[in-house]
């Protein structure tokens, strides 16, 4: 077997085990757990969960509609503030948001399963095809949309349901943007992002056209000339680099290409992997890239991450998940240069670090890790051409509370924005509610300009 | 130790839980395993007059409600009393009875209301040195189409005479089993002791339709599209009970009539209660229908815990202990003020409690304080209701807590006054009973 061969390798494990290490991480509850798990929410006043919630989902309504068997109206809440509810709950950090804040937390210290809940609502919605949303009458708008991400089909939905006409142009072969190319295999099983991506699009009015790149097919001024509005929702594509030496030797990769690339492959087995995995840096990128080394047949994989436990943006259950699987997280280790040897790596300088006078440095003691395989995971950055005079702030779009950037009839949201969270949910808020500002606009425009014949 | 021993009206047992008459107690084989799992007695199954057994339905005799868990919490039934043959039952009375000596037996009772019926029937069940009867004058579904059961119950008249019957062609004691499907409960309890009954058990079902099938819109259980009321029993009518049972122990008519409590008993929590307001023993059903025979286990053991830590030594110290608590609203005292208060360490800021109190009864929980989520009973609005504390899901972050004697109300801004004083004697009521003058 090629199971503990060294260097980089496809098919260590056997079929079956490939196929129940990439499957459902948590199954959909089933009827009785659901009720069971309903059961337990005390239906609070102005609920905290609510608030956590970027999308203010009415959780204790959709949760108390499951409990009396009527989930299809339970999916209706949800929808009504996130279109894409189905995704959320797979792979919101309800953890860090609505469960953290969740009551039970004090009395038990054990959150209602909030996310599993609004799965099990969402997916029967889905499954049945039930539409809850009907399209006002035709308004004669046309909107681009750039991105068709969690942002972009948001925005989308909401600009459909309001009447206006929607084109969404998308650099690559699909939609979904982050859901279909930046989320671990285990949490959007059965090709979930492209089955909801065909959901929100269902209401009608919605066209996506691929391969249409920003700077590279159209230019934005050439949206605004065409369109009455324009919805900015490309995300980050730049991946940072380390700039240290040995960044280019064969077996140093993007984390984010690797997690696109297994999400894609129809047969895990043809995906290589290190037989020692080094994966450089501490939020949700890395660890879902050490997580799905490990599953993929690893024999060793570790995450080296330069600040503590404590700084690391992948919150302390995924931190969890990913020991579950025998990933090793080590803190305070930032790297220094990669070895190669014949052109490929074989391990990875790091030096300890330490926080100094409130400044990260490094402390001169160093170690080496053996590594064939190395991933990059150390943040993601904007990189988007044609975009004329948009104006900028440390390398994000500016916009204001509604959404709007620095140029008329120009709205943007999701990470390639200022306040972008890199959270699925919060480009779900932002499309969602640029969309109802481009509405707004629109509408204001169709007035009358005095109400005073 | 405590000691649990029960007597009841002069039948004994090891303890005061009973199975009450119902599918548990339909034949021998039952009967042994609930005495080899520890029940004190049975009310076997009720008898019915010689002759072609009763027929039962062939679908679904049961319906429920249940909690969110499927805990169940209502249980309701058309089944008929039994349907075996009388001499099989009798035959098997009287060999577990010489099987199991020191548990208590007593025969359900139901024939037609004449006099011939019971004469007939008294007899037959004497013989077989069973400790007692019980008249099942309860069961609202089915016999009472035929003036039986239930149909006897909500007649005092019926009762009184039928019970007359039975003392006059019996030695064994007389049990009355009472339906709760009528005004007062008052009536037939007078009625039965008119009659002479040595006691009285209580309650029966409660006449019930649980549940409606929306697809096909028959009620549940479902025969054939078709369904019947049924009898109510379970957790849910416990309180129904308890009140029936305090009633009927504090009217100076039945004031010391032996009582069998019956009526969703299903902890030993609940059987100490309605010990507490006048029962001498329970009867148990659902519970066990619910759970298997086992849980009398943990009655037993909880009484007796209960009971020591208590200082309680035989139930006779607890029987009754609650029923001169039990009063009619007129004589309760006016001037005991209370005020609900919150444990702020406790309490886990759901916020039931002040939407409970906002929405719907005295605007007197704060939902913010300085900005912050912070609940917070407003003294001067409280009128003490206690619905906060119901609505509360944390026992003991709200309590109700009394104003002491000479302090401030803050409602009414009137000092708390110390003396007794009830609606008989207040201002506001016009019949109030002036002072001689």
């Amino acid at each position: 077997m090629e199971r503990l061969g060294s260097g980089i390798e496809a098919g260590r494990l056997s079929t079956n085990e490939y196929a129940s290490n990439f499957s459902d991480l948590h199954p959909r509850l089933d009827r009785h757990e659901a009720l069971v798990a309903a059961d337990r929410c005390y239906f609070c006043y102005d609920a905290p969960c609510m608030t956590a919630c970027p999308t203010a989902i009415d959780i204790p309504m959709f949760i108390r509609q499951i409990s009396t068997g009527n989930p299809l109206g339970s999916a209706q809440t949800i929808f009504a503030q996130n279109i894409l509810g189905g995704m959320c709950a797979r792979v919101c950090p309800t953890e860090t948001l609505c469960e953290d804040v969740c009551v039970r937390n004090t009395a038990e210290d054990r959150p209602v399963e909030i996310g599993r809940l609004q799965r099990y609502a969402t997916d029967i919605a889905m499954e049945e095809g039930r539409q809850f949303f009907e399209r006002k009458a035709p308004s004669g708008k046309k909107i681009a949309v750039v991105g068709a991400g969690p942002a972009g089909l948001a925005a989308a939905h909401r600009l459909a349901v309001n009447g206006h006409d929607v084109t969404i142009l998308e650099a690559r072969e699909k939609s979904g943007g982050l859901n279909e190319y930046g989320i671990a295999t285990y949490k959007a099983v059965d090709d979930f992002a492209q089955r909801e991506v065909d959901y929100v699009t269902a209401i009608g009015g919605i066209t996506i056209e691929h391969g249409k790149a920003l700077g590279r097919d159209y230019s934005l001024s050439d949206l605004s000339a065409e369109y009455d509005a324009v919805f900015l929702g490309m995300g980050l594509s730049g991946v940072n680099g380390l700039g240290i030496e040995g960044e280019d030797l064969s077996g140093v990769e993007d984390a984010v290409d690797f997690i696109a690339t297994l999400r894609q492959a129809e047969d895990k087995a043809t995906i290589p992997v290190g037989r020692r995995v080094v994966v450089l840096g501490g939020g949700m990128t890395a660890i879902d890239a050490a997580i799905q080394a490990k599953l993929l047949g690893a024999e060793e994989v570790t995450i080296c991450y330069r600040r503590g436990k404590q700084n690391m943006n992948a919150s302390e259950y995924e931190q969890d998940l990913a020991a579950s699987k025998g990933v090793i997280i080590r803190h305070w280790l930032a790297p220094k240069s990669i070895i190669g040897k014949d052109g490929k790596v074989v391990g990875i300088e790091v030096e300890y670090t330490a926080m100094t006078d409130g400044k990260l440095t490094t402390t001169g003691e160093t170690g080496i890790i053996a590594a064939d395989q190395i991933f990059k995971a150390i943040g993601q950055s904007f990189s988007a051409t044609g975009l004329g005079a948009l104006q900028f702030d440390k390398g994000k779009i500016v916009v204001d509370d509604q959404g709007r950037t620095s140029i008329e009839n120009v709205w943007a949201g999701g990470d390639c924005i200022g306040t972008g969270e890199d959270l699925t949910v919060s480009a779900v808020a932002q499309g969602r509610d640029a969309a109802e500002s481009i509405n707004r606009m629109l509408a204001a425009g169709a007035q009358p300009a005095s109400a005073v014949a | 130790m405590a000691d649990i021993r029960n007597n009841f009206i002069g039948i004994k047992s090891p303890n005061p839980f009973w199975l009450a008459s119902a599918p548990p107690t339909d034949k021998a084989y039952n009967v042994e395993r609930a005495f080899k799992a520890g029940w004190g007695g049975v009310v076997w199954k009720t008898l019915g007059e010689q002759g072609p057994p009763v027929v039962n339905v062939n679908g679904p005799r049961y319906g429920a409600i249940w909690g969110a868990d499927r805990r169940l919490l209502g249980l309701n039934n058309i089944e008929l009393i039994t349907d075996r043959d009388l001499y099989t039952n009798l035959i098997e009375m009287k060999q577990v009875k010489k099987n199991w000596p020191d548990r208590a037996i007593v025969a359900s009772i139901m024939v037609p209301c004449e006099e011939n019926a019971w004469k007939a029937i008294l007899p037959l069940v004497e013989e077989t040195e069973v400790d007692g009867i019980e008249l099942n004058f309860g069961c609202p579904h089915g016999m009472s189409e035929r003036g039986m059961g239930s149909a006897v119950g909500q007649v005092p008249e019926y009762i009184e005479m039928v019970v007359r019957w039975c003392k006059q062609y019996t030695r064994m004691p007389v049990i009355t089993k009472l339906t709760p499907n009528i005004t007062d409960i008052r009536h037939p309890a007078r009625a039965a002791k008119r009659g002479g009954t040595d006691a009285v058990s209580l309650i029966n079902t409660i006449s019930s339709i649980v549940s409606v099938d929306l697809d096909s819109f028959s009620p549940n259980p479902s025969i054939n599209g078709k369904g019947s009321h049924g009898g109510y029993c379970g957790p849910a009518v416990k309180p129904i009970a308890l009140n029936m049972v305090a009633e009927i122990a504090r009217d100076p008519e039945t004031y010391g009539l032996p009582i069998s409590g019956i009526g969703g008993v299903t902890t030993w929590r609940d059987a100490a209660e309605f010990l507490a307001l006048g029962a001498g023993n329970v009867q148990v059903c659902t519970a066990a229908m619910t759970y298997g025979f086992k849980i009398v286990e943990e009655m037993i053991t909880g009484l007796s815990n209960w009971m020591d830590t208590k200082g309680h030594r035989t139930l006779d110290d607890i029987t009754g202990r609650a029923v001169q608590n039990v009063t009619d609203w007129q004589y309760l005292n006016l001037n005991y003020i209370a005020k609900a208060h919150i444990d702020q360490d406790a309490c886990i800021k759901c916020g039931r409690c002040h939407i409970a109190c906002e929405d719907t009864s005295h605007q007197a929980i704060t939902a913010m304080v300085d900005g912050v989520r912070h609940f917070e009973v407003k003294e001067e609005d409280c009128v003490g209701c206690n619905l906060c504390v119901n609505v509360c899901p944390v026992e003991n972050c709200i309590t109700m807590e009394a104003l002491p004697a000479g302090s401030l109300d803050q409602r009414t801004g009137r000092p708390v006054d110390p003396n007794y004083a009830n609606w008989t004697t207040h201002p506001n009521n016009p019949m109030a009973r002036q002072a001689a003058e």
